[in-house]
């Protein structure tokens, strides 16, 4: 656990990078996280995925899975991985504010 | 990175399929699937009862073995009774999607999206005399077991 600064915020961050407190999340620093994982530009399609994901985790307390951003979120499978490559929910939750997923699908 | 594991990643797998009940065909699924979670290559190879997980007419129809199946806690006599098998099968896929764990059509076609590739194995194809019409579109070939291991090169190869 550490806390830096990002985006001109104060937050903490476990080992792996991921936001401890989801309410410390701002826009901007899913712009600097996305960054650090070589995603350079979020285009519309990545504020798709990552306000689902936020709207999806306030509402039932739990980060979506790969399918529920498929079925309830609308974005398929294949776009949600050239989006975030190698990792998509993983990368996903990270740039969107959320712990690490912890379900296996 | 990983807390109790090696710092060595798994960048590849090759994941083999080879029973057709429920139990048999899901944990390569989940095990594919996880894979490209995590970014790292996966094959699927689907051999004997296993090819029924990308069969047109048989991938929604796998059933969990409610017969010979000493952790299913039923006495064999119970398990062969008829309707039992379809029973046991709709209780385990209502738990499954709960936790979004899809059918087998679905799980297939959102491995595929993934990136995974999925191939049949040529002697089940022979043997029970199909073709490639017969599986769904998911599926890359039907290769043999050199092909397979020209496939599987650098990778892990996991029996289930």
């Amino acid at each position: 656990m550490a806390t830096e600064t990002i985006a001109g915020v104060s937050v903490e961050r476990n080992e792996e990078g991921f936001l401890v407190n989801p309410d410390d999340w701002t826009e901007e620093i899913a712009k600097e996280i996305a960054k650090e994982l070589d995603i350079n530009e979020l285009t519309d399609l990545h504020w798709k995925v990552i306000n689902f994901m936020r709207e999806s985790f306030a509402e039932k307390g739990q980060i979506p899975t790969i399918r529920g951003i498929k079925n309830s979120g609308g974005v398929p499978t294949k776009d949600l991985y050239s989006l975030f490559p190698n990792g998509p929910a993983k990368k996903a939750a990270m740039i969107a504010g959320l712990g690490k997923p912890q379900g296996c699908i | 990175m990983s807390e109790n594991g090696s710092t060595e990643k798994i960048k590849k797998v090759s994941i083999i399929i080879s029973k057709g009940s429920l139990e048999g065909v899901y944990p390569g699924l989940i095990m594919a699937n996880g894979a490209r979670m995590e970014g790292i290559e996966a094959n699927i190879f689907f051999t004997f009862f296993g090819m029924e997980a990308i069969m047109k007419k048989r991938m929604a129809k796998i059933k969990v073995a409610t017969v010979g199946n000493p952790a299913m806690h039923m006495p064999s006599l119970v398990g062969m009774l008829p309707g039992m098998s379809a029973f046991a099968t709709k209780m385990m896929s209502k738990e499954m999607d709960k936790l979004d764990i899809p059918p087998v059509p679905e799980f297939v076609e959102m491995i595929h999206d993934a990136g995974a590739k999925l191939w049949a194995c040529r002697a089940t194809v022979d043997m029970f005399h199909l073709t490639i019409d017969d599986f769904c579109e998911q599926v890359e070939d039907v290769i043999n077991v050199g092909k397979f291991y020209e496939i599987s090169g650098g990778g892990e190869i996991i029996f289930t």
